[in-house]
């Protein structure tokens, strides 16, 4: 039994979290007696997408309890099972627990399972804080790298990647991402083409090759059958290839969910009291918020979470008039049989009307932010620089914001999207900014600022004007497209055709890495193309019959936006390109924006924090 | 021609034949007098080790040191063996090591080659009582040991591979060496059979004796020979007054006693598969069936005999021989008189090769059982060693399968397949003379292995892929198996021999490159196993090795190749604890990437090195950023300036002034709200610039704010926006309005007017709307509720949008702007 939303895409997607099920019972049923799980900050979540709360207590699971330093109370079950990743200041709780706990005596059994893999780090650390000798045999590995999040949507929930390779030069998160690849080979076969740009992409394709060849050395051929390939090409993003699309304001109705609410793990945490109090009592969080699972499994959010803004009132008033309709009906005249269709019916309208309601609240509420001043303005302001209007000086609506104290991510958004658009900024105006920063958000956040520079995002103008040539070459800005019947997909941000995207729109052409070459040679690195062998070792013809899509895995190092998957959604719609493909998106994160540039934030802790 | 086919049959008994064929004229020529040696073989064809026999005199030649010689079974110099004592007895072990056993009871073995194995003493106290007489033995767990002291206890070990000494129980009354012995092993048990005189005991290691008194028909005084046959379940005896006794293994069954009319005790004894004990006497060997019949056959010179589980090798100097009983098959087919389907397919493809119509008349005679005759057929070629008489009826089974529809092909396949095999290893240069049913026990794998054993390791990888067996099973582990012996030689540059090697067995799969390596090492090759680890492909494999092996530097680079920061952070660390600093940080400056993850592990885990390294690197960025860290870590807020002033420091090494210029107005700053605090007792730590400022202005501090703001050089936009939000904040309007006329505002006077409205004082924002930009008036009037002053702006800008959209604006109570409005519109519209 798997979720119904995975299933029925391209490739199906329940199979990766039937995986990560059967793995993560398959450890928790060697372990006799009633259990008690501690997941870590990032664990947690995450194992409510590949499990719920009746699977565990299926499996003996009393409860699922995030883990915190401190003191934690306990259900008293006999087994205590910790499920962390590598963070390494997650073993000194565990250890801080297990001592506690053995000093009370209760004669607990204490188990660990370490997602994906052990490391070297993590034993060590576990003999330092002298917990190992308790663990004892019960350290286990839980092989789970990618989660699923959608049909068409995986993401291996790891938000420091971009941070860790650019900046500290560390490729850990890139070969845990390589091994997710090539658990995701097992199960959909070999991907016969791999592409990709960035310094980021260049490294994961050449740990899967690594490890492709790894494996099928201590592998036995003949006894392994080989799966056919499902997948056709891997294209593999950097996010530092485009810097600039994750700090556009997505303006898709579910990137704009994203933006002011948060979507975590497909869930939105919304104010309770904009919902009236509905005979569902799914949730189980503190009653002023009301959590809603947005996936494809609701078929109206399917139909409206990619269209911009703009086009979802539209469409949530028609399927009002539809449903009421629908609703109206019953007052024709009806034979029995009629009323009793009808009637087996009731149950999928009467979910489709309460989806009309939730939906028609979320947008009122996004509405109130997307109406409000400073949001248009912010907006303008984006799409000005977008457009390359006054990105040399020194923005005005950038100092308004900095002078009346404007929320500090905000600022560094505009800033560095000005320093992008204008392929960096002159030194007095970066000087500036970064001055005006510093005074008035306060000396902390100076090691912010050079990170930010490290990573590329904020930077001194170069000679090349870089942006301005790929935006005319590649099309990033258009200005006469529909936002409610859009023929391009520049409408996610209303004008701004996200970057990414239009490579990917190249990279899935047979000659496409090389033609994008020659077309531009400004991009930070070259792109690649590769066509890997084939275990037998003749390439597999990556030729799919004629009419049928090639499906396409973009797999975005570095995270990636709503918006960003709704434009791949919207290519995979058309069906008039030259190139008729379907995309599967993988991302080692979510982002947006504000996520994108807290993730490289690096405020210095101070008595007033 | 089925006259020739028969030649060297005899005829024993009443229907039972056997047959005694040459399989190779022996390569040895009078190197030794048989007389003088004692020739041991093992089953399956094993090769033979010959020493001399210590109770016969020869003149010494060479040194005189007791030498064991091995030879091929087709008699070629393999290698020979120099002992320093002599030997008591000699054996082979199931994978044909040889096993030598001397008086002190250590057992020694050495492989085909002569190269010394292992070494294990059975026990001290028969290092201390001197062995006198062994065995070895094989059975279902392996090849066991049985000795003789000369205190005539006997002692036994199962297992060599796993040796532990068992003793056994004294024989009653045994004062002088028992007439016979010998050991039977069975169903995992293992017993001794011992001879006193007339009297026979079983032995086994946790009972007392049992004694047994087999059923004999005359009386007998004294067994003074007996043997077991290789499955264990029979035995022959042969007492003093010349009788063969051959029966069940336990001694409850007799199949037969027979008088041999020989007086003497045979020099050897052996059994002929399951099927008859062979007694070898200076001229003759005598061969007695289970049913009691007889067979002499008359020898030139003296013989020896190895048994088998389906016949007995005979060895003489110059040749080597198999006697078997016929197998059934080949009887029923060949015997005079035959009526056997089998024989007439036989005639028929004899005939069809003559081009002779006769065929058709024998075909039609077996019509009805030509499956089983096409059957036997197959079955016989598997019993027949020539070639040619193998293919005599592989034809005749090709010839009868045409006449069958639907006939399973497989059994002909293989017995093709099989026979190919089989004449290739019996090739004399292979020489391993086994019959079709010895391979089937001892199974291709077994086959294999002896293959590798005696390093034809071609041969053994021809016969994977004729068998198509799969890599994993055969070739794979053929070539591992060569690689093992390939790196065991120390002679070879272990450059070319790496080479080979991954020439050789490439990317094979199952094939493990960690496994050769550490064998290399084992044989003290520690270079060529660090070249070896290069072509391992996993890296998990690769690295620990190579750190076991000392070899930190090469580890490094394999971890950082693969990736595997796991590996990498492995590697560092274990250098780390092995070198001293100075050296660890100039080995690791080579490589960017070990070298950023060294310093990720020093930051997670605060170690004081951070800073060394920096220095080393001159990476003042980072020794900046370090030292931010630290004065902002609550321990050292009392001495951030210090910490805020090295990082000044750092930032100018790289020239970076601006950050340089900026921690020195943070500590100014600092310095600063020391002393402010120091004045009004209350809080500015900590505070931005930004923020002092304004609680400064909130406290009416004008002065002090305007002293901040010119050495802080806050630009006057910002000053303006915390001058007016300051005035709001404080609701001192007054003071707003005078900072209003004080000089032109930077900022346009709209934030004059949002700040009173924020704050409901609809009055005050109305003073300064004169002063409004005129763009903006339009909306600020909307804004602050003066609908009619707005629609009065619009008019007179002319601007009928902003009065289209005004008039949606108005509500109920607002008529009369509507009106207005609309007499607006029609003015302007009248204009036009």
């Amino acid at each position: 039994m798997s979720s119904a939303h995975l299933s029925g895409g391209k490739i199906n997607i329940a199979r990766v979290q039937e995986y990560a099920r059967k793995h993560l019972f398959a450890l928790l049923d060697k372990i006799d007696g009633t259990k008690e799980i501690f997941a870590d900050a990032v664990v947690g979540p995450v194992l409510g997408l590949v499990s719920n709360k009746a699977m565990f207590r299926e499996h003996n699971v009393k409860n699922v309890v995030q883990l915190q330093g401190g003191n934690v109370m306990t259900s008293g079950a006999k087994n205590v099972v910790f499920i962390i990743s590598t963070k390494l200041c997650y073993i000194d709780w565990v250890a801080e627990y297990v001592h506690n706990e053995v000093k009370r005596g209760n004669g607990q059994e204490f188990h660990i399972f370490f997602v994906p893999k052990i490391t070297f780090l993590c034993k060590k650390r576990l003999e330092d804080r002298g917990v190992l000798g308790t663990f004892g045999n019960n350290i286990e590995e839980l092989p789970l790298y990618l989660f699923p999040i959608d049909n068409d949507l995986m993401s291996m929930e790891i938000s420091s990647t971009f941070k860790e390779f650019h900046l500290g030069n560390d490729p850990t998160t890139l070969h845990q991402t390589a091994e997710g690849l090539l658990m995701l080979q097992s199960l959909f076969g070999a991907i016969p083409r791999i592409t990709g740009i960035g310094p980021a992409a260049q490294r994961v394709a050449d740990f899967v090759k690594r490890l492709a060849v790894e494996q099928s050395c201590c592998q036995n051929p003949a006894s392994s059958s080989i799966v056919p390939s499902q997948i056709d090409q891997l294209i593999l993003l950097d996010r530092s290839v485009d810097l600039l699309t994750p700090l556009a304001t997505q303006l898709t109705y579910e990137g704009l969910i994203d933006e002011i609410f948060g979507i975590h793990n497909t869930t939105v945490k919304l104010p309770a009291e904009h919902f009236s109090s509905s005979n569902e009592t799914s949730t189980n969080f503190s009653p002023e918020v009301k959590a809603i699972i947005l996936n494809s499994g609701e078929e109206l959010f399917a139909e409206i979470r990619d269209k911009n803004f703009s086009a979802v009132g539209p469409a949530l008033s028609k399927k009002a008039k539809l449903i009421s309709s629908q609703f109206q009906e019953r007052h024709g005249d009806k034979t029995v049989q009629e009323m009793k269709q009808f009637v087996s019916r009731l149950p999928y309208m009467m979910a489709n009307k309460q989806s009309l309601a939730y939906h028609t609240t979320i947008a009122e509420l996004v509405m109130k932010e997307t109406d409000s001043s400073h949001f248009l303005k912010a907006l303008e302001t984006e799409q000005e620089l977008m457009n390359g209007i006054d990105t040399d000086k020194v923005h005005p609506y950038i100092e308004d914001c900095i002078d009346r104290k404007q929320p500090l991510t905000k600022v560094l958004r505009l800033v560095c999207m000005q320093a992008l658009t204008n392929s960096g900024l002159r030194p007095k105006v970066l000087e500036y900014y970064k001055r005006e920063i510093l005074q008035t958000y306060g000396f902390q956040h100076v090691l912010t600022l050079s990170n930010l520079e490290q990573s590329g995002l904020l930077r001194v103008q170069q000679n090349q004007r870089q942006y301005t040539v790929l935006r005319k070459a590649l099309r990033l800005t258009v200005e006469d497209n529909s936002e409610v019947s859009p023929t391009d997909i520049s409408y996610v941000h209303s004008v701004y055709a996200p970057l990414s995207i239009r490579l990917v729109q190249h990279l899935v052409r047979p000659n496409g890495p090389r033609a994008l070459q020659d077309v531009i040679g400004l991009l930070p690195s070259p792109a690649f193309d590769e066509i890997q062998p084939s275990l037998s070792g003749s390439p597999i013809s990556s030729q799919a019959s004629g009419d049928s899509p090639r499906v396409v895995l973009v797999f975005f190092l570095g995270g990636c936006t709503f918006a960003e998957i709704s434009a791949l959604r919207f290519l995979s719609q058309q069906e008039d390109t030259d190139t008729n493909v379907e995309f599967v998106i993988g991302t080692t994160k979510l982002i947006n924006g504000k996520t994108f540039i807290e993730s490289l934030s690096e405020p210095l802790t101070s008595e007033h924090i | 021609m089925s006259v020739l086919l028969t030649a060297d049959w005899c005829s024993v008994g009443k229907n039972e034949y056997y047959r005694k064929f040459e399989v190779y004229d022996m390569e040895w020529t009078s190197i030794f007098n048989m007389d003088n040696v004692i020739v041991t073989s093992c089953s399956f064809g094993g090769p033979l080790a010959i020493r001399r026999d210590p109770k016969k005199l020869v003149k010494v030649q060479g040194s005189g040191k007791p030498t064991i010689s091995i030879f091929t079974a087709s008699g070629e110099f393999v290698s020979s063996i120099m002992l320093s004592k002599p030997v008591i007895h000699v054996g082979w072990s199931t994978s044909e090591d040889l096993i030598c056993i001397e008086d002190d009871g250590s057992v020694s073995s050495y492989d085909l080659f002569g190269n010394h194995l292992h070494t294990f003493s059975i026990s001290e106290e028969v290092r201390m009582t001197k062995v006198i007489e062994a065995k070895v033995f094989n059975s279902a767990s392996g090849t066991g040991v049985a000795v003789l002291t000369s205190t005539y206890r006997f002692f036994l070990v199962n297992s060599i591979k796993d040796p532990k000494t068992r003793t056994l129980p004294g024989v009653p009354g045994l004062n002088a060496p028992p007439s016979s012995w010998a050991v039977i092993a069975r169903d995992r048990e293992t017993k001794i059979l011992v001879a006193r005189e007339r009297e026979l005991y079983f032995l086994s290691p946790n009972d007392s004796p049992v004694s047994v008194v087999p059923e004999f028909s005359d009386r007998l005084s004294s067994v003074v020979e007996m043997a077991v046959s290789v499955n264990s379940n029979q035995i022959g005896l042969f007492t003093d007054k010349g009788r063969m006794w051959i029966g069940s293994s336990d001694l409850h069954t007799k199949y037969c006693e027979v008088d041999t009319s020989h007086a003497y005790r045979p020099l050897q004894l052996a059994w002929c598969g399951s099927d008859g004990v062979v007694g070898v006497w200076d001229e003759t060997l005598l061969l007695v069936t289970q049913k009691g019949d007889t067979l002499t056959y008359p020898c030139d010179s003296r013989v020896h005999v190895v048994p088998e589980v389906d016949c007995a090798r005979v060895i003489s100097n110059t040749t080597h021989e198999i006697l078997q009983s016929v197998p059934s098959v080949l009887q029923k087919i060949l015997r005079i008189n035959s009526v056997h389907p089998g024989l007439y397919l036989l005639e028929a493809s004899r005939h069809f090769q003559r081009r002779s119509h006769k065929a058709d008349e024998y075909i039609r005679l077996v019509k009805d059982s030509l499956p089983s005759a096409v059957e036997s057929c197959i079955e016989a070629a598997g019993y027949e060693f020539s070639p040619d008489n193998q293919k005599m009826f592989i034809r005749a089974a090709q010839f009868g399968k045409g006449f069958v529809p639907n006939l399973d092909p497989e059994p002909y396949v293989q017995m093709c397949r099989v026979l190919r095999v089989l004449n290739a290893v019996r090739n004399p240069k292979l020489s391993l003379p086994i019959t079709h049913v010895q391979l089937r026990k001892m199974t291709t794998k077994g086959l294999l292995e002896r293959l590798i054993h005696r390093r034809h390791y071609f041969i053994a990888t021809e016969i994977c892929k004729h068998l198509k067996l799969p890599p994993a099973e055969g070739s794979s582990h053929i070539l591992a198996e060569w690689a093992f012996y390939k790196v065991a030689q120390a002679k070879q540059d272990r450059e070319q021999v790496a080479r080979e090697i991954a020439s050789k067995l490439g990317k094979a799969p199952g094939i493990s490159y960690k496994e050769i390596a550490l064998r290399a090492n084992h044989y003290g090759h520690t270079q060529l196993a660090i070249r070896l680890m290069d072509y391992e492909p996993r890296a998990r494999e690769q690295v620990p090795l190579l750190l076991d092996l000392g070899q930190e530097v090469p580890a490094l680079l394999k971890a950082m190749e693969s990736g595997d920061t796991d590996l990498i952070y492995t590697v560092l660390l274990k250098m780390h604890s092995k070198i001293s600093l100075k050296e660890f940080y100039l080995k690791i400056r080579n490589y960017p990437l070990a070298k950023s993850l060294y310093i990720k592990y020093c930051f997670e885990n605060n170690n004081k090195e951070l800073e060394d390294i920096y220095a080393q690197e001159s990476d003042f960025n980072a020794q900046a950023a370090l030292h931010l860290r630290e004065a902002y870590e609550p321990k050292n807020s009392g001495i951030r300036e210090t910490l805020l002033a090295n990082a000044q420091q750092s930032y100018k090494n790289i020239r970076n002034d601006f950050m340089a210029g900026a921690c020195d107005e943070q500590r100014k700053l600092i310095k600063f709200q020391r002393n402010l605090e120091d004045k009004f007792h209350i809080e500015f730590y900590g505070l931005s610039l930004h923020d002092t400022v304004e609680k400064l202005l909130l406290k009416g501090e004008l002065k002090l704010a305007d002293s901040l703001r010119t050495e802080f050089k806050v630009p006057d936009r910002r000053y303006w926006w915390l001058r007016i939000l300051a005035h709001g904040k404080n609701r001192d309007w007054l003071g707003l309005e005078k900072f209003s006329k004080d000089k032109k505002s930077p900022i346009g006077y709209e934030p004059f007017v949002d700040v009173c409205w924020d704050n409901n004082e609809k009055q005050e924002a109305q003073k300064y709307m004169n002063r409004v930009k005129d763009d903006l008036k339009v909306e600020y009037y909307t804004k602050i509720g003066m609908l009619e002053q707005a629609a009065q702006t619009a008019f007179e800008q002319k601007d009928a949008r902003a009065l289209d959209a005004l008039r949606s604006r108005c509500g109920a109570s607002d008529k009369q702007v509507l009106e207005q409005i609309n007499t607006f519109l029609t003015q302007l519209m009248s204009k036009k």
